[in-house]
């Protein structure tokens, strides 16, 4: 009988072990499945196509797109964006004293999980810090400004592979954790996820819309939006997305919105920068 | 006492209830008061200040207290506690959807 005790507590251990470790944070074996799950679902859509949104799920779209990257509507915003990078603030520094190689080729490393302050710092972020450390207002993360820098930076770091790496830091893969489970909660009216459409349905309609995969869909980040008439960022993107599930947004650059980025980047780690972006 | 006596007491009875029901339904309903609206607004607050909480709100119960408070600075309490107890009901609504997604978010997940 008292053998019997241990032998029954250690059994017990094995058969929960497995679920035990299912639970620990895994973000490599998170990413592998995502992009998995989409090479699999759409096995005639090239590896590095993803980051094309709905241009990689529907010919028609493509069609059109490739036409309009001729003259791609974003063109004037990276003009605008690479001027305004140049422009001296009033202390005479400009944004290229703010990062690493002077800001050049380096939106694949955006967002970033920074030690000192244990959060994930977002490319917008890092620009309106940049500003403020340097005298300037900060911009408004939805208007056009914000979308020009970041457009032009984008520019100068097409083709480049997503690179976000998650530090040994419980508080990075807390992040990346609150990230994942934003994705995927379902909110607001509608009770739709982030998942709900960009998992679940990506190449099919909502409306006349073709929904975008999910995976390497922060890579085309900022977008020149048809519906908007003009650029949007990555926190228009994520404010307009909750509105249209009737969900109130959350303000931008929130720790969820920084979180979510963090988590839609690191899964599409090895994809191009596709970015700045055209959409319908 | 007969059958037929039990039976005509009941009838009796019957109308007696049905005439009390007519009269106090052609009785004017009594107009909802500021102080009933303030309580609906209260707990559609409360509920809403708890969905905040837990960072789910929703655009339409925003709108629907918004919708309280325009019926109510314009006199009109009955369409005014109608709005609050319908904002009410979706603040409700939002906080069981934050709740329950607390952990229902990983049947979602790719795995």
């Amino acid at each position: 009988m008292r053998k019997a005790l241990p032998l029954a507590s250690i059994l017990a251990l094995a058969l929960l072990a497995p679920a035990l470790a299912d639970d620990k944070p895994n973000p490599a074996a998170d990413q592998k499945a995502f992009q998995t799950y989409f090479i699999k679902r759409f096995p005639k859509v090239k590896y590095e196509d993803f980051v094309n949104g709905p241009y990689s799920m529907d010919a028609g779209l493509r069609k059109q797109w490739e036409e309009k990257e001729e003259f791609p509507p974003y063109e004037f915003a990276v003009e605008t964006g690479k001027e305004m990078f140049a422009t001296p603030f009033k202390n005479g520094k400009t944004y290229a004293d703010c990062f690493a190689n002077k800001g050049i080729g380096i939106r694949q490393n955006y967002p970033y999980f920074d030690e000192k302050e244990g959060k994930v710092v977002t490319l917008e972020l890092a620009l309106n810090r940049c500003r403020e450390a340097n005298g300037e207002a900060p911009y408004n993360y939805l208007k056009d400004e914000m979308a020009s820098l970041t457009a032009y930076m984008a520019f100068t770091s097409r083709d480049k592979k997503m690179d976000i790496k998650i530090p040994d830091d419980p508080r990075a893969l807390e992040a990346y954790e609150n990230g994942k489970r934003y994705f995927y909660t379902r909110r607001g009216q509608l009770n739709f996820s982030c998942a709900s459409c960009h998992v679940q349905s990506p190449g099919e309609h909502i409306r006349s819309e073709v929904l975008a995969p999910a995976l390497g869909i922060m890579n085309a980040m900022p977008i020149y939006r048809s519906e908007w008439s003009g650029m949007g960022t990555t926190s228009r993107r994520l404010v307009t997305c909750n509105s249209q599930t009737r969900a109130v947004p959350l303000e931008p650059q929130s720790d969820e919105y920084r979180d979510v980025e963090y988590f839609l980047s690191y899964v599409a780690n090895g994809l191009p920068i596709s970015g700045p972006g055209a959409r319908p | 006492m007969s059958a037929a006596k039990k039976t005509a007491m009941s009838v009796t009875r019957n109308i007696a209830f049905g005439a009390v029901l007519m009269i106090v339904g052609a009785m004017p309903a009594r107009a909802a008061s500021e102080a009933d609206f303030k309580a609906a607004m209260s707990a559609a607050e409360a509920a809403e200040k708890q969905a905040d909480q837990l960072r789910n709100k929703w655009l339409t119960t925003e709108t629907q207290l918004a919708a309280a408070k325009k019926a109510a600075a314009a006199g009109d309490f009955d369409a005014a506690i109608a709005a609050a107890r319908e904002a009410e009901a979706l603040a409700i609504a939002s906080i069981y959807q934050a709740t329950s997604e607390k952990t229902r978010w990983k049947d979602m997940e790719v795995r």
